[in-house]
């Protein structure tokens, strides 16, 4: 099953090849559990300690009291149940979005040849090469307000939805995989009688649901782990994201209390990707390869 | 792929039962419809592109030659936005610490997840485990790793100073130092987004023939000389691609700055975004954010166009 890779299998099967491949695999776990686990260990366990001990210098490595009030005061004083909220009410929107028209013009794209299609997805492909972030403050300023109708997305989670559609990656993820779908099934259902809304719904999703899952990791990853664009859209503290408020609230907050909301703000994306970690890897290795 | 609008699959469908051609001016009209239609379908996704991506990088354009405050109609100044932005003392420093930023992070958040894709890909145990725990940190929202950095460089109780004092080692300043506040940030934006490289690196690894080792092999190519005329000319693509899109993604840091070290200490972290989101948020200066924002989307537009040309032309030869 495992291909031929640099080391030859023959050489792994040698006494010294065995040792010295043991070797480098127990200092990969080291470095592995001190590089990545560790300050996630720290971090956990610091919100943990008390304020007194969490100052101690040398550190306990271990907490000598485990005390669980940081989060419940993280939880309390913080407002985190408003903050997180807020943050599944703009991630959720954002997927929903995204699925919706993000699917449409996909399938619009590749299916339904509509007249200047090709200008259009060049027009989509562009936005990849041009740097999102630079281009942030004009599109505040689109959003504060919306040409022709002169209203304000300020504080409406909308200004995280709609721009969360104007996403060409996820768009040309769908597009390319839509192409690849067989053209004579879809002309069956429209032989068949099936408008191309009902052949979208009941022909091209059911059959594109590994990429409609990717496309939708991407989406709720995006809208969870974004900073800048939130910070900029939502002056209201009450309707902050999480992201957002944590950064708001760092000033004048107790150290232990922060550890402990940091934690909290974490655990939605870090179990998502311990459920789904196996398409979530799948999905990257994939995309950019075929990409 | 996209065929125009012309070429309708009449002749395919004719192999099945088709209900009666309609006639010529029904199928004009038809025709119409199926525009109509397939509209219809774009024109939501199509009015947010329109509206998010195409109407923003025009807008850019034209108010970085305006005087622009929101709620009064806006004046044409001309180049002033330019001149004012360039001869801001802090100008210098944001593109001097971006540009460094830029080039250390590909000095170290380069190097590292391709040597690591490497060894990763030998290992022949506990590969998902692996692969879990390189990831863990890119789902770890970026705010949380900056918040939890800034911890670990407390000069005083940090984890940093603790583990060199464990050690007997002198202590830093990291990111509270002039000198070492930067490379305190590139460590930091390594460390949170070192995952997906190594993923896409193993990926392309993995797609290396194991035909190519055996013939270097039996060439009696070693360890080295193997990585350097297989590995590396099999993933040069995927290597140049994480370049690019590498330099695009940290010539834009802003998260990292503005919570670690909010620029400082003396604007020694004061990035071009960094910049940007000053000019439009404190001085309420949209023009001059503007005028920011053309220069960083030239430059990064000509980098692109350019790199992406030579690295082209070159796999031609």
């Amino acid at each position: 099953m495992s291909t031929r890779t640099l080391v030859s299998p023959a050489t792994l099967a040698r006494p010294r090849g065995r040792a010295v491949y043991w070797t480098v695999f127990t200092a990969v776990v080291v470095l592995f559990a001190l590089a990545f686990l560790f300050p996630v260990y720290w971090m956990v366990t610091g919100a943990m300690k008390s304020p007194d001990e969490i100052a101690r210098t040398p550190p306990t490595l271990v907490p000598r009291h485990w005390h669980l009030g940081a989060y419940t005061d993280a939880w309390d004083l913080m407002q985190l149940p408003q903050h997180l909220w807020n943050t599944v009410v703009q991630a959720a929107g954002a997927w929903a979005c995204q699925l919706v028209f993000c699917t449409a013009a996909a399938y619009a794209l590749s299916k339904l040849r509509p007249a200047f299609g090709r200008v259009v997805l060049g027009g989509i492909l562009a936005t990849l090469m041009v740097p999102a972030q630079a281009l942030v403050v004009p599109k505040y300023l689109t959003v504060a307000d919306l040409p022709l109708i002169h209203t304000s997305l300020l504080d409406d989670p909308l200004a995280i939805w709609l721009p969360a559609v104007a996403n060409a990656f996820n768009l040309y993820l769908l597009k390319r995989f839509f192409d690849q779908l067989p053209r004579d099934v879809l002309e069956a259902a429209e032989i068949d009688g099936a408008g191309r809304l009902r052949t979208l719904w009941s022909v091209v999703l059911p059959m594109s649901r590994p990429v409609l899952g990717v496309v939708s990791i991407f989406a709720l990853v995006a809208v969870w782990q974004d900073f800048l664009w939130p910070l900029m859209v939502f002056p209201d503290t009450g309707k902050q994201p999480i992201s957002v408020a944590l950064v708001q609230l760092s000033q004048n907050i107790q150290l232990t209390v922060l550890i402990a909301a940091m934690v909290i703000a974490s655990i939605p994306m870090v179990a998502l990707f311990l459920v789904f970690q196996r398409h979530i890897i799948a999905g990257i290795s994939a995309g950019s390869t075929k990409g | 792929m996209t065929k125009t609008a012309e070429r309708r699959p009449v002749p395919k469908a004719a192999v099945h039962p088709v209900p009666a051609p309609p006639p010529v001016g029904g199928r004009r009209r038809r025709r119409l419809a199926d525009q109509a239609r397939a509209y219809a379908f774009l024109l939501g996704g199509l009015l947010c592109f329109a509206l998010f991506s195409w109407y923003p990088a025009i807008r850019a354009v034209v108010i970085a030659f305006q005087k622009y405050t929101p709620g009064s109609s806006p004046e044409w100044v001309g180049t002033a936005n330019f001149t004012r932005v360039l001869h801001d003392p802090e100008f210098s420093a944001a593109w001097r610490n971006t540009l460094t930023f830029t080039a250390l992070a590909l000095l170290i958040g380069f190097a590292i997840p391709f040597l690591l894709a490497l060894v990763l890909n030998e290992l022949r145990h506990a590969k998902a485990f692996f692969r879990v725990v390189v990831y863990l940190p890119v789902m770890i929202p970026p705010v949380v790793s900056a918040l939890l950095w800034k911890w670990f460089y407390d000069p005083g109780t940090g984890l940093a100073n603790e583990t060199l004092r464990f050690w007997h080692l002198p202590t830093s300043n990291w990111s509270n130092g002039t000198d070492t506040a930067l490379v305190s940030l590139v460590i930091v934006v390594t460390w949170a987004n070192l995952g997906g490289t190594v993923l896409i690196y193993l990926a392309a690894l993995q797609s290396i023939p194991g035909e190519l080792y055996e013939a270097a092999e039996l060439d009696g190519a070693n360890l080295l000389q193997r990585v350097r005329h297989v590995t590396v000319p099999q993933t040069r693509f995927v290597i140049l691609m994480l370049m690019l899109l590498q330099v695009i993604a940290t010539m834009q840091v802003f998260t990292e700055p503005f919570v670690i070290t909010g620029g400082g200490p003396e604007n020694a972290t004061v990035t071009v975004l960094y910049l940007i989101y000053k000019y439009a948020f404190l001085y309420n200066d949209f023009g001059g954010a503007c005028a920011l924002s053309v220069m960083l989307l030239v430059l990064l537009g000509a980098f692109s166009a350019g790199y992406l040309r030579l690295t082209r032309s070159e796999g031609d030869a």
